[in-house]
């Protein structure tokens, strides 16, 4: 582990936070195993936002969907999201790798990736 | 083409003439008028002259959106009622209206039925065709349901009427990644075969949701098949493309084909490139109605040389 803890350090309260610091990075870390991640897409102005995001397999990805008009969210043969209004979102979790295209099948020209490792 | 380039010699008969005005009117459409086989506009049909024409007229009216209550516009039912009030006191009946597609905002049968419902009081008959919002449930099937019958595939069809041939097409399913609005090969062949032997003199109007012909990629505004469309039209002597969609009128000429899209009855949507996205633009409260349907370009009577325009037509 880079926490390293500094013993020479003779403040205890340093090394109480410090330890503190330790103990939070080691439980995200086991987390990592014991649960799936969890990331979002948004959707704004017609656009997938990030448009391409790389993710861990067994990470689920929300898309929400922030515009005035509908969405649907389609990765040909993967998955496909209903009709997306305003704050609706859609979730899908990713369980290969692989490169997920995927778009809008209502308006084609948005379009994203999520590259799944 | 240089036959059709005496549009006014009268010696040629009406129906080589080019001549299309347009204009369009608050609250919802364009009122168009055949008149010895030209599609002409009438004008503003609040204030239609009282002067019957001859011939055929028809009213389009485009994207509804019966659903929508964004702060674009919240009460889309209500701008509709008041387009469908605006027809039913026109002075001269028009024949049919055409719908040229989001007649829902999220397919739902309750919209469809409030649609219906307002619609149906212009007492006019209705030739439909879908946008890409009528087709979200997830069977797919309430859209066709209540208008597809007698149609083909997803939804087209052709008619006569007056001596002029109208074909209602479906540019909004199947569409690709990256691309634009589609037609796909079957329903290409359907029209190829629909125009075959058909006198060239015969009159076309050809309405779909989507542009047939490239507005704005950027923001999807085009049919990415439309040129093997229009291919087939080359030839006619008249040829008038209405579509919809992007709640604003635009218009081109080019040779023998004029291109129009309707306004929303729901809410704007910004000039292309104007804004972040296409989508439903807010302007203040008094300007709304001004937007969906205000006159915004003219083509002066008479006016044989129609230059292609591709700007947007400001309201």
């Amino acid at each position: 582990m880079m926490m390293s803890v500094t013993l020479r350090s003779l403040d205890v309260r340093s090394l109480g936070i410090r330890l503190a610091v330790a103990a939070a990075i080691l439980l995200q870390l086991g987390g990592a195993h014991a649960h799936a991640e969890e990331t979002n897409v948004m959707i704004d102005n017609f656009t997938f936002e990030p448009a391409q995001l790389t993710v861990k397999v067994g990470t689920t990805v929300t898309w929400k969907n922030r515009d005035d008009i509908p969405h649907i969210v389609v990765s040909a043969g993967k998955f496909r999201s209903k009709a997306l209004d305003t704050d609706d979102s859609y979730s899908f979790t990713f369980t290969a790798a692989g490169d997920y295209k995927y778009f809008c099948s209502l308006h084609p020209h948005m379009t994203g990736m999520i590259k799944v490792e | 083409m240089s036959e059709f380039d005496h549009d006014h010699d009268e010696g040629r008969g009406v129906s080589r003439r080019r001549v299309l005005e347009c204009m369009t009117w608050a609250g919802t459409g364009v009122l168009w008028t055949i008149s010895g086989g030209v599609p002409r506009s009438l004008g503003l049909v609040g204030s239609a002259q009282a002067a019957a024409p001859a011939g055929l007229t028809f009213l389009q009216i485009s994207d509804s959106h019966i659903g929508f209550d964004k702060p674009a516009n919240p009460n889309a039912i209500g701008t509709l009622e008041e387009a469908i009030n605006k027809i039913k006191s026109m002075p001269a009946k028009p024949s049919f209206m055409i719908h040229t597609g989001d007649i829902t905002h999220l397919s739902k049968a309750s919209e469809f039925d409030n649609a219906e419902r307002i619609i149906s009081q212009a007492k006019l008959d209705v030739h439909y065709v879908p946008g890409e919002h009528d087709f979200i449930d997830e069977e797919v099937r309430l859209y066709r349901e209540r208008y597809g019958r007698g149609t083909k595939g997803v939804g087209w069809y052709s008619f006569d009427a007056n001596g002029v041939h109208f074909i209602g097409l479906v540019n909004v399913v199947n569409l690709k990644a990256g691309g634009l609005g589609n037609l796909g090969t079957e329903q290409l062949e359907w029209l190829e075969d629909d125009l075959k032997g058909r006198s060239k003199s015969t009159p076309i109007v050809v309405f779909a949701h989507i542009p047939l012909w490239t507005v704005y990629p950027t923001w999807g505004w085009g049919t990415e098949d439309g040129a093997r469309a229009l291919d087939y039209l080359k030839g006619f002597g008249s040829v008038t493309v209405l579509n919809g969609h992007i709640h604003q009128v635009m218009q081109k000429v080019e040779g023998n084909v004029t291109f129009h899209t309707a306004r929303s009855t729901a809410f704007p949507q910004p000039a292309p490139g104007t804004a972040p996205s296409p989508g439903p633009m807010k302007v203040a409260d008094g300007k709304l109605r001004g937007l969906l349907g205000v006159a915004s370009i003219n083509f002066k009577p008479g006016d044989q040389r129609l230059a292609i325009i591709d700007t947007p037509l400001q309201g």
